[in-house]
């Protein structure tokens, strides 16, 4: 595994990719600083790294467009498949490469609240959670990164999509107000995230019979839920994308609050999103 | 050392692979031997763990390639159709990631990179980017990979592919070493590769497996007759009567053909060249021959007709993993790969068509003028 993630850390700095990302990220949250704590005189540095995260829509992509793609091109993945390795060894592998790339202009980062300390009262305690929230996000979003990666041959399909899914994320509790809250709104959502679950099953098993099963049982489930209590029903799809917003869970943190469950959740979506790169590694051998 | 039980691979509705088996004996070279598509590179991806099978069982050294896949494929060095190489990187940079991820460590790690790149003739290109090395060179950086943990199996997916002749000749001598002391399966659709280097040989065609033998009782039991086709005008018991008694004959079939001619097919042990006798015995008997064709059978008349279209009648297209080849033609002539020449040997050449280019100009003005003189 050590050979994989020395190999991988020194593409990424060989290759560009991760030098561009440190360079913008740390050009980028300075500029924030300056402007923010310097500048405009504001004591909080959880603001500043908190407005600094919508920097990972662009930097994100750079570093993890061609972590996987870039090996199904090349067809470099079939000595991948034949080292005696486990295929979650070797996307760990990957990943913890990448994370440690992000890690290094979280470093950096780490000593603003210091110079900024010699100006004034900085709340430091605050501003290092802050920090670690940043650097957990940045994992969560590489670990979704990889995964986009890891479904196309292409960098360029993985850097747009995973830009895309990004600035989703990003504006996800925007969108989610737009979205109608009522009880029959929402069961419409639920039938087409079916719809949209069975058209999954059918790309992937290639059988129609199970597709359509697999549909008809979950709108039936979902309609029965509705038939019992339609109350249940009442902004669960607002509640869902909101569920899903990443950035967002970085406002506590600006607050001063330490929220351990957005800790958790991306601790948990970078879990999920490394065990589905690794299952898609392993379909293309069933393929 | 390596048992397939009835492989089987199928992409969608496509059968790749029908149901192969074979089992490899420690310390011989195996030949896999077919035209393009017909399934060399899934089964051999399939042994390695790159592919899964729909269907079958695979063991290597006793262990299964799925329950214990890391058992396997340590036992196995393996150059895939694409050698898969890293371009931004150095042989030696290369070579080393590969080793260590194979397990290998300091001394030995570096032992072994010295040695392979002693083996395959590295040596100066070691430092160089892989980008920047001709298709011979990546192939060997891509051989030496397979060979650097000194494996037990060595599978080597058409290895001389893209090689100038003074390469392919080294690289089937780097093989035949090999094969003193290693296992080593390698496919190809050149026949005479595999005649050269394997002592094993196992033709497949359209995802089946249609022989195997070792290279001696192929060639012993398909080359062991010539054939002579002759279109005579005479009478089919004095036909018999006339060719009987050459000394070589094995079998004598007769056909009437219309006009009152006959077409004889005479079969002979492969040392008895028959001809002129043939020719004799029918002066004498005055029995005119119209045509004589002989016709001699080599291991190649053998592939051909083995994986032939005759033999099945279903089309095989290449795989979507492999490489985009998919002509499909059954017919394999041996020598029909010329090797690219090496990219380093074009600048040598350059001023040929510069040369000519200029003659050609000066010539231009005037068809009759002679260059010189005049």
């Amino acid at each position: 595994m050590s050979a994989v993630y020395k190999k991988e850390l020194r593409t990424h700095l060989n290759g560009m990719t991760g030098a561009i990302v440190v360079a913008f990220l740390l050009l980028m949250v300075g500029i924030y600083t300056i402007v923010y704590n310097l500048r405009g005189m504001y004591p909080s540095f959880e603001t500043t790294v908190s407005a600094a995260s919508f920097l990972y829509v662009l930097a994100i992509p750079v570093l993890t467009m061609r972590s996987v793609a870039e090996e199904k091109h090349t067809k470099t993945d079939q000595l991948l498949y034949s080292l005696p390795m486990s295929m979650t060894q070797i996307v760990l592998a990957k990943y913890f490469a990448m994370v440690t790339i992000l890690a290094i202009p979280c470093g950096v980062i780490c000593f603003y609240p210091l110079i900024l300390g010699s100006f004034g009262n900085v709340r430091y305690t605050t501003a290092y959670a802050m920090i670690l929230a940043f650097f957990l996000l940045g994992a969560a979003l590489i670990a979704i990164g990889m995964f986009l990666s890891s479904l196309t041959e292409s960098q360029v399909i993985a850097a747009v999509v995973c830009l895309a899914v990004l600035l989703l994320l990003n504006f996800m509790s925007g969108l989610a107000t737009l979205i109608p809250a009522s009880a029959p709104a929402s069961l419409a959502g639920f039938l087409i995230l079916a719809l949209l679950a069975a058209v999954i099953v059918r790309i992937m098993t290639k059988n129609t019979t199970v597709a359509v099963s697999v549909g008809v049982i979950l709108a039936a489930a979902m309609v029965l839920v509705y038939a019992i209590d339609a109350s249940l029903y009442e902004n669960a799809v607002p509640r869902l994308l909101s569920a899903t917003a990443l950035f967002e869970r970085l406002n506590p943190f600006a607050q001063g609050l330490f929220d351990v469950t957005a800790l958790v959740c991306y601790l948990s979506t970078a879990a999920l999103f490394v065990f589905l790169t690794v299952q898609s590694m392993e379909k293309k051998r069933w393929n | 050392m390596i048992e397939v039980k009835n492989l089987v691979k199928r992409y969608g509705d496509f059968e790749a692979v029908r149901g192969v088996s074979f089992t490899v004996q420690k310390g011989m070279i195996y030949g896999f031997l077919g035209p393009n598509g017909a399934g060399k590179s899934t089964t051999m991806n399939i042994i390695t763990g790159t592919l899964a099978a729909t269907e079958g069982e695979v063991t290597v050294n006793g262990c299964d390639i799925y329950e214990d896949p890391i058992g396997a494929k340590s036992a196995i060095g393996y150059l895939p159709e694409q050698p898969p190489l890293y371009p931004d990187m150095t042989p030696e940079e290369y070579l080393a990631f590969v080793g260590e991820a194979r397990g290998l460590r300091g001394d030995e790690l570096w032992r072994a990179i010295d040695r392979v790149v002693e083996k395959t003739g590295l040596g100066e290109y070691a430092n160089r980017l892989i980008k920047n090395l001709s298709k011979g060179y990546r192939q060997r950086v891509g051989i030496a990979q397979a060979i650097l943990t000194d494996p037990e199996i060595i599978i080597l997916d058409e290895p001389t592919v893209g090689l100038d002749p003074r390469q392919i000749i080294e690289i089937r001598e780097l093989i035949r070493q090999l094969g003193r002391d290693h296992t080593v399966i390698l496919s190809s659709h050149i026949l005479t590769e595999i005649s050269a280097v394997c002592d094993y040989v196992i033709i497949i065609a359209r995802g089946k497996i249609v022989a195997s033998d070792t290279l001696e009782n192929l060639t012993k039991q398909y080359e062991g007759k010539n054939y002579i086709d002759l279109t005579v005008r005479g009478e089919e018991a004095s036909v018999r009567r006339a060719v009987e008694s050459i000394p070589g004959v094995e079998e004598i079939s007769v056909d009437p053909k219309p006009l009152g001619l006959l077409h004889v097919r005479i079969a002979t042990d492969s040392s008895a060249d028959i001809r002129e006798d043939v020719f004799f015995r029918f002066a004498d008997a005055k029995m005119p021959i119209l045509s004589m064709e002989y016709e001699e059978v080599t291991l190649e008349k053998v592939f051909l007709e083995l994986t032939g279209e005759k033999a099945d009648s279903q089309p095989a297209v290449e795989p979507p993993v492999n490489a985009p080849q998919a002509e499909e033609t059954g017919e394999v002539p041996a020598e029909e790969e010329t090797p690219a020449p090496e990219p380093e040997a074009i600048p040598a050449e350059e001023p040929a068509p510069a040369k000519q280019q200029k003659a050609k100009k000066s010539g231009d003005d005037d068809d009759y003028t002679p260059l010189f003189g005049g």
